[in-house]
């Protein structure tokens, strides 16, 4: 297993960064082209999320972990912010017309991706992603 | 390399065509959402907006987002619909996850077969 690691500030310029080096990464692992706009897509919504909730007016760093295993790629995705409830987050946005596209980021997560967890607390939010290789 | 949005707004049979090109995500979307109000205060009453994603190589739900608040504005203002053209097989597959499409766009191949359907 490898590991390559990215921080980041939690500033909406730095998103696309991260997109283009898990594009990098999954191109090089052989994935479909399918399978690298999924993975582009649900690293960028993680990221999104942990730019816009985590962290209120005062930024701070998010932390991104793409570990290669012969078989997969998991994509750790890391913030010391204030947490939050993904259940009700998802409710409160699919109510809220101007956030729309918020909940539908956790949706895509989970349509995109063959596994997502999320581990949050009052110290911080790590989602995990994980994409199976198809040989 | 830079990863940007570009907008422009043409008329094509009356009808506002936004044309897009770049990648829309949470750094470039309000771009987007400027040129969707611009529209709509430009052209106050279009019943049909056309948004053409030729050249757009990447959009999320942030973009999405703000597609979905501009056909609820323009179903609310004129009982009008955002018409989406040339949208790649990898966003249809967006469109389609998101769930959003019958209730608040419609999607054309191209522009010529939006432009039929919606003078007729």
């Amino acid at each position: 297993m490898t590991n390559i690691k990215l921080t980041i500030p939690s500033l909406s310029d730095y998103v696309g960064v991260v997109r283009l080096t898990a594009s990098g990464i999954a191109n090089r692992m052989k994935f479909t082209h399918e399978d690298i706009e999924d993975i582009k897509i649900a690293v960028s919504e993680a990221c999104t999320n942990a730019v816009q909730y985590a962290y209120g007016d005062s930024p701070g760093d998010i932390e991104i972990v793409f570990s290669i295993f012969e078989d997969k790629l998991e994509i750790k995705i890391s913030d010391s912010g204030k947490g939050f409830d993904i259940d009700a987050d998802v409710k409160t946005k699919e109510d809220d017309p101007e956030k729309i596209g918020l909940g539908l980021g956790i949706v895509f997560m989970r349509s995109l991706m063959d596994h997502v967890d999320y581990d949050t607390s009052v110290n911080g939010t790590t989602v995990t992603l994980v994409k199976k290789v198809i040989s | 390399m830079v990863l940007d949005l570009n907008v422009s707004i043409r008329e094509n049979n009356s009808i506002p065509v936004i044309d897009l090109e770049g990648e829309i995500d949470v750094y470039t979307y309000p771009k987007l959402s400027d040129a969707l109000q611009y529209v709509f205060e430009t052209y106050p009453n279009a019943k049909d907006l056309i948004v053409n994603l030729d050249k757009i190589r990447y959009i999320d739900s942030t973009g999405l987002g703000v597609i979905a608040n501009g056909a609820n504005q323009i179903k609310k203002i004129n009982d009008g619909f955002i018409n989406i053209i040339n949208a790649t097989p990898q966003i249809k597959k967006i469109f389609d996850v998101s769930g959003l499409i019958s209730a608040n766009f419609k999607i054309f191949d191209s522009e010529s077969d939006a432009i039929t359907s919606l003078t007729k």
